[in-house]
């Protein structure tokens, strides 16, 4: 049924169906048209209504799930950056409170010890200034006794001297005082003399 | 399968045609007789005889066949993609992934910028996906023909896209705007009108659709056509020439099978020429002026 030739083999294979003209290539026939509508349909219902969409969100979630995530780590960083300026803040607060401790501890034991130091001066300032006193009073003490023995030896003496009673009670004193007063003159000659 | 068939006639065809599994198998190379010989492709390989309601609008033959198998592949593989998309992309879904962005990022956004692009990325992405499902079942073996090599889909498709530019353009300007702006363009001298308004109405509402569905079509044809002539002079030159042409065979399989792997190419090559002219006329309806 085909030559070897061919122009024999194209004539043959026109006959094989029908004869189509060329212009019949462009020429859409109804059915072609009615079938091409159809399955350009299905494609077309199948990615509208489910393919793209799906795609569409999925893309959609993948973008918002990296921002999310980019930045979550943004500020985790500016966390911890945070955290980092504290911790260093809170050290350098901790070395000032020990120094300052420190000083305080420092100036305070200076300051018992000077403390201690003045009332110790104090107290002992306070027993000498009691001795001294005890002393005087016994000083006085001594002396007021001595001038009365005295007194009472030199009148007794003096009696036993001039043979004078000097009973009489103002004479007596008078007598003794004089005698006193020049006692007195004469110690403190005798001391600016020393 | 493929080979048990073309050792067939014609008129065992016929039988055949009613086993719907049968008709996966090229008619597409519907020769070599009971004499063998050599075919020539011809255009009838695109009007393959119908196998169901034969003589209604709704003849149904090993193309429509081919083109509604192609349409549920592609379904359930989208489908099952889209139900198998997870936040963390396995390699399937990268694949997936990187068509989808190929469309969005390289044709829609930057052609229509980034704004306009997303009410128009559906529309591209199922377009393109189609046309490059629809081109490549050319040099699937057993299916041997692109379900786009017959003019209604291309025409089909091309209607979509007229709709949507018009739509576009009239959404973006109303009616007069848009006829104004497509048809007298700014900045020329009014005489000039005279010359380009005929011109701009051809282009605008019938050679731009027109061209799409054409050059779509005429590049499945030619390269089916290629194919063919490669492959059924292979099995000429080998099986039935004189020995001394049997040579012929290896520079002719050479051909054919350089001829196959540049058809991949223009199937995907055309699928993009498609959106990116999608893209181009609708950034043309909408454009303020152009």
């Amino acid at each position: 049924m085909i030559g070897a030739a061919i122009p024999a083999a194209l004539v043959t294979a026109a006959e094989g169906t029908e004869e189509v003209q060329g212009i019949d290539l462009i020429l859409p026939a109804p059915y072609d048209i009615f079938w091409s509508t159809v399955v350009l349909l299905i494609i077309a219902i199948a990615f509208y209504k489910y393919a793209l969409p799906t795609f569409q969100r999925i893309l959609d979630e993948r973008t918002a799930k990296i921002e999310g995530g980019l930045a979550k780590a943004e500020s985790a960083q500016a966390e911890a950056a945070a955290a980092l300026a504290e911790y260093h803040q809170q050290l350098q607060d901790a070395r000032t409170e020990a120094a300052r401790i420190r000083e305080d501890a420092r100036a305070e034991g200076g300051q018992i010890v000077a403390d201690l130091r003045s009332k110790a001066s104090e107290e002992a300032a306070r027993i000498t200034e009691t001795a001294h006193r005890q002393i005087e009073a016994e000083r006085q003490q001594a002396a007021v006794q001595l001038k009365q023995d005295v007194g009472t030896l030199a009148t007794e003496l003096a009696s036993k001297i001039v043979g004078e009673a000097l009973e009489d009670e103002v004479r007596q004193s008078r007598v003794v005082d004089r005698f006193l007063a020049e006692l007195d003159a004469t110690t403190a000659d005798a001391g600016k003399g020393n | 399968m493929p080979t048990r068939t073309r050792a067939r006639s014609i008129n065992d065809h016929q039988e055949l045609a009613l086993s719907s599994l049968a008709m996966i198998a090229p008619f597409a190379t519907h020769d070599e007789g009971e004499s063998g010989g050599f075919h020539a492709p011809s255009i009838t390989d695109f009007f393959p005889p119908p196998i169901l309601f034969e003589g209604t609008p709704f003849e149904f033959n090993r193309i429509q066949l081919v083109r509604l198998l192609v349409a549920l592949v592609l379904v359930v593989v989208m489908v099952i993609a889209a139900r198998r998309a997870k936040l963390v992309p396995d390699r399937f879904q990268n694949v997936i992934e990187m068509l989808l962005d190929f469309v969005r990022v390289n044709v829609a956004e930057e052609i229509l910028g980034k704004e306009r692009a997303r009410k128009y990325v559906p529309l591209l992405t199922t377009i393109f996906f189609a046309i490059l499902a629809f081109n490549i079942t050319g040099i699937i073996p057993g299916i041997n023909i692109a379900g786009t090599a017959l003019i209604g889909l291309p025409v089909v498709l091309a209607l979509w896209v007229y709709v949507m530019y018009l739509g576009a353009g009239v959404k973006a300007h109303g009616v007069g705007g848009f006829l104004k702006a497509s048809l007298f363009p700014p900045g020329v001298p009014w005489f000039m009108y005279v010359l380009l308004t005929p011109i701009e109405f051809l282009t605008v509402f019938i050679i731009r659709p027109a061209t799409l569905a054409i050059r779509l079509m005429a590049n499945m044809v030619a390269g089916h056509l290629m194919l063919v002539l490669c492959f059924s002079a292979t099995q000429y030159f080998i099986f039935e020439a004189a020995p001394a042409m049997k040579a012929f065979g290896a520079l002719t399989f050479t051909a054919g099978f350089a001829m196959t792997l540049f058809e991949a190419f223009v199937a995907a090559l055309q699928a993009y020429i498609f959106v990116v002219l999608t893209a181009v006329y609708i950034s043309l309806s909408v454009e303020e002026e152009h």
